[in-house]
This record gives C-alpha cells, structure tokens and sequence, in this order.
C-alpha cells in the first residue's frame, strides 16, 4: 500500500504555494495550522489538485478547505490512497 | 491640496533600480536587444526591451512565486524599492490610510499563455488556480495592498500605454479625497508567444535588426516601435501628511493631470493629445510658457510621430520647448511607459539634465521640434510635461514640478 509521508507532503505544498522565507526547513510542520504556515484556501486547492492529478485520488474542494493542518491533509490523503488501493 | 512623489521604483530594461536606469538612461545605454524569451526566430519582428537581470526569487517572497506572473514579480519589487526610497514602513501606519491606483496593459500574458497551454494540451484539471487571479488587470494593485497591508480605496486602470498616467492621476485624486498615502505606478510584460504576436498584430512593432536603430521616434527612419517590459512604481503622498511623517525627500509634485478620448477614425475633429497636455496644464494651474522639457509619447510611426509633433507645436509654438524620449532605450513598456517617463522627469528635475532621445539623428524639419537627442542637454527644469498615447484613442497627460526644499 502506498502512503504519503509529511515530507512528501511538504515538498508538494512548497512546490504548489511555495513557502515563508521564515521556515525551518527541518522542523516538523505536521501538527503547525496552515494558517500560520502561510497557507491560504487557494494554497491548499492548489496542493489538493495536484496530489488529486498526480495519485488517482479524489479530494474535495470543500473537504480540503476545511483542513486546519497538514496532519489532518495527510491522513485524508493516506485514508484515500489505502482506499484506492 | 499638493500631491508629492516621496518614492521611487524602477524595473526597465536598462537598469533595475532608480539609479542604476538613470546612469543608463544618460549614458545612452539601451536594453533593447535580441527577444530570447522564446524562439522567434521565424517572426518578423525579434528585438525587445527585456529586463534580463531579475532574479525574482531574490526580490519576490517565496509563497508569492507560484502564483505570479513575471509582470506582477516586477510591480512587487518595484512597489518594494519605492518604500524603501520614501522610507516607509507600512507596518507603521494605519492600513486604511495607505492605498494602492496600478495600471497594466496586459495582465498576467505569460502565465496564462502557460496555464491555456495546460488547459488544450491536458485538461482543466491541470490548470493552476492561481490562473483565477494571475491573469488579472487589478492583480498588481491586489499583490501589492496584500502584501504590505494597504487597505485604503484602491484600484486599476487599463488605456494601454496612457494608463499608467492614469494611474498617477487617480492616485492623485485618490489622495485629495483623504488617503494620505497612494502607491501608484504601471508594469507591462508580455514576451510569451502570444503575447508577443498581439504587439505584432498591432502593425506597429519595428521590423528593424539593429537595436540602436530599430526604434526611432521622430527620426525620418522611424519604422514602429520596439515592445519592452517593466515599469516603475511612485510614492504618492498628501504634502501635509509627507510633512507630518517627517519624509526625508520629495522627489516633485504632481501638479497637473488630465486625460482625453480620440474621436472614432474618419471623424473631422483632431485627435486628443492636444487637449490633454492643455487640461494637464490647466490642472496644475500653469501655461505653456512655464514648462521645461516635454517627455513625448513617441510612437516611432511616422504619421503618429508627427500627429504628435503637431500637438505639441500647436501648445508651445514651433521649436517652442525642448522635447524628449529617452524610451527609445527600454522600447514602449505600455502602462509602465508613463510611470517610468514621470520618474525620468523628477530625475531629470534633481539633476537639472534633459536626457537624450536615443538613436534618433535625423528629424524632418517640418516636425518643428527641438528634439533632445545627440547627448544629454543640462537645463534648469522645474516643470516637466509627460505625454502618453494609447491604442484605440487614449491620451493622457501629467505636469510635474519641482518642489523647492
């Protein structure tokens, strides 16, 4: 089964919303709010889109929007990669 | 009320950064050269003012990468550097009391050149929604009262190459209605494919290969312009208020603005440019007599070079007022053109210099102008005229003055 890991989720939202020039690369960002991460509704739209594209999975706009971390991003993308499967 | 420039932002094809374009600017340095943007090697027309030392991600935030366009990464960094000049930190003022007037031709042409090309070749689903706001006309003007927390009445213009003056003008007005601080300015950038062949459509853009040449306004070779990119962002502030904050430096007043509309091809009456330098004039309260220098529109098409040269005889009488455009060293930057003419004329008010019309030799006679060009002429200037012409009838003027310390 695959699953997705923070730091792969990490590079996917810098690669879609970039990031603050302020962040720690190494820091764990996992349980940090994407509110204070910098990250907008479009940031995580964006990220939504791209991991939708490029997994074969489906994650709502609307569901997405009302993620408040990257945790709880990663375990909806991981709950749909093991339903994908 | 008085309207003061306290800041100053430059991304041109010949210089980023005020001083690195005004050395340019006065040792006739051009950045006008090969297009490598793309590979145009099968169009017709090939040069064009390009800024080819930016670096965005050194003068943009990381975050705002993905979602701008290289238009807006210049207006960003302009906006930038102009409150690093007036020395204001945003952070510090009320945000109410700061607003942002821009002005882009284009919008985001590169971007969404890119995010079509997604859209035919693979689908909606691959297409960036930052498409939704990258393209935009009011994009810049968003970006920039983001960013640094401006949130008084805002807006955007679009009159091709005269809306950036319109910009300053309404950021002057802007001001008078109670903001006391207006960023203000226009860019322009589009050198994708398509983008590119919309200046080509236009049956302006110069053919010629030589990039000293090709772009000769006034000269009896003028042959069509040469298409640049960039712009410049100003500082506008209520006198008062530039006065109570302690700002270190005025750079002039916008003293005068106005703008007119052409009559619809084949009517009788003149075109408008005329009565825009006489309402700008008027504005500022100031006749023909007082005026220094004249920053023209310069088309570099002949019968618009001299539909110019006519209204600008037709106000200061023949040879009446030196006249210049040192924008045949960047090419036309469309909305940024004005902008970028305004800082020129405050710059050449601080060092009492005309600068000189690049390239330009040889002026028909019955232009009746005293064209600038050869070298930079020194000249007491206090007033300067900046005149700007857009496709399909727009005509906009703006009247700087020196302000004495």
């Amino acid at each position: 089964m695959r699953t997705m890991t923070i730091d792969d989720l990490r590079t996917i939202l810098v690669s879609c919303a970039g990031e603050e020039e302020s962040a720690d690369p190494r820091a764990d960002i996992s349980d940090v709010p994407f509110d204070d991460l910098g990250y907008d509704s479009l940031a995580l739209m964006e990220t939504g889109a791209r991991i939708e594209r490029d997994f074969g999975i489906s994650l709502p706009d609307e569901v997405v929007a009302e993620l408040r971390t990257p945790r709880a991003l990663l375990d909806l993308i991981n709950e749909n990669l093991a339903g994908a499967r | 009320m008085r309207v003061h420039v306290t800041g100053l932002g430059v991304t041109a094809p010949n210089g980023l950064g005020v001083e690195a374009y005004w050395d340019a600017v006065l040792e006739g340095r051009t950045g006008i050269g090969e297009l490598t943007r793309f590979d145009a090697s099968a169009l017709p027309a090939r040069l064009a003012g390009q800024v080819l030392d930016f670096a965005a991600e050194e003068h943009v935030p990381n975050r705002l990468l993905p979602q701008t366009d290289v238009s807006t990464r210049f207006a960003l960094a302009a906006a930038e550097w102009a409150l690093a000049d007036a020395k204001v930190d945003p952070a510090a003022l009320t945000d109410y009391d700061m607003g942002v007037v821009t002005s882009t031709a284009s919008g985001g042409f590169e971007f969404t050149h890119r995010e079509f090309q997604k859209l035919w070749s693979r689908g909606p689903r691959y297409v960036s929604v930052y498409e939704s706001f990258a393209w935009f006309y009011a994009v810049n003007t968003g970006q920039i009262s983001i960013r640094h927390g401006m949130r008084g009445p805002s807006s955007a213009l679009v009159a091709e190459q005269a809306g950036g003056l319109d910009a300053i003008g309404h950021a002057r007005r802007t001001a008078r209605r109670g903001t006391p601080l207006v960023l203000t300015g226009g860019v322009d950038s589009a050198f994708d494919p398509w983008g590119w062949l919309a200046h080509v459509s236009s049956g302006r853009v110069s053919t010629g290969t030589d990039p000293g040449r090709a772009y000769l306004p006034f000269d009896t070779g003028a042959r069509g312009y040469v298409p640049g990119e960039g712009g410049a962002v100003l500082v506008l502030e209520q006198a008062e208020a530039a006065r109570a904050r302690g700002a270190h430096r005025v750079h002039g007043e916008i003293a005068g603005y106005a703008s007119t509309f052409d009559p619809p091809p084949g009517s009788p009456r003149p075109p408008g440019l005329r009565r825009a330098a006489e309402l700008a004039l008027a504005d500022a309260g100031l006749t023909a007599a007082d005026v220094d220098v004249v920053f023209a529109d310069a088309a570099g098409v002949p019968a618009l070079d001299r539909a110019e040269a006519d209204a600008i005889t037709a106000v200061f009488g023949p040879r009446g007022v030196p006249v210049t455009a040192p924008k045949s060293l960047t090419g036309r930057l469309l909305a940024g053109g004005g902008p970028l003419d305004v800082v020129t004329a405050l710059l050449s008010v601080r060092d009492g210099v005309i600068p000189a019309t690049a390239g330009t030799t040889d002026v028909p006679d019955d232009y009746r102008l005293d064209l600038v060009h050869g070298s930079p002429r020194g000249a007491a200037v206090t007033t300067a005229l900046v005149l700007a012409r857009g496709r399909w009838g727009f005509n906009s003027a703006v009247v700087v003055t020196a302000v004495p310390d």
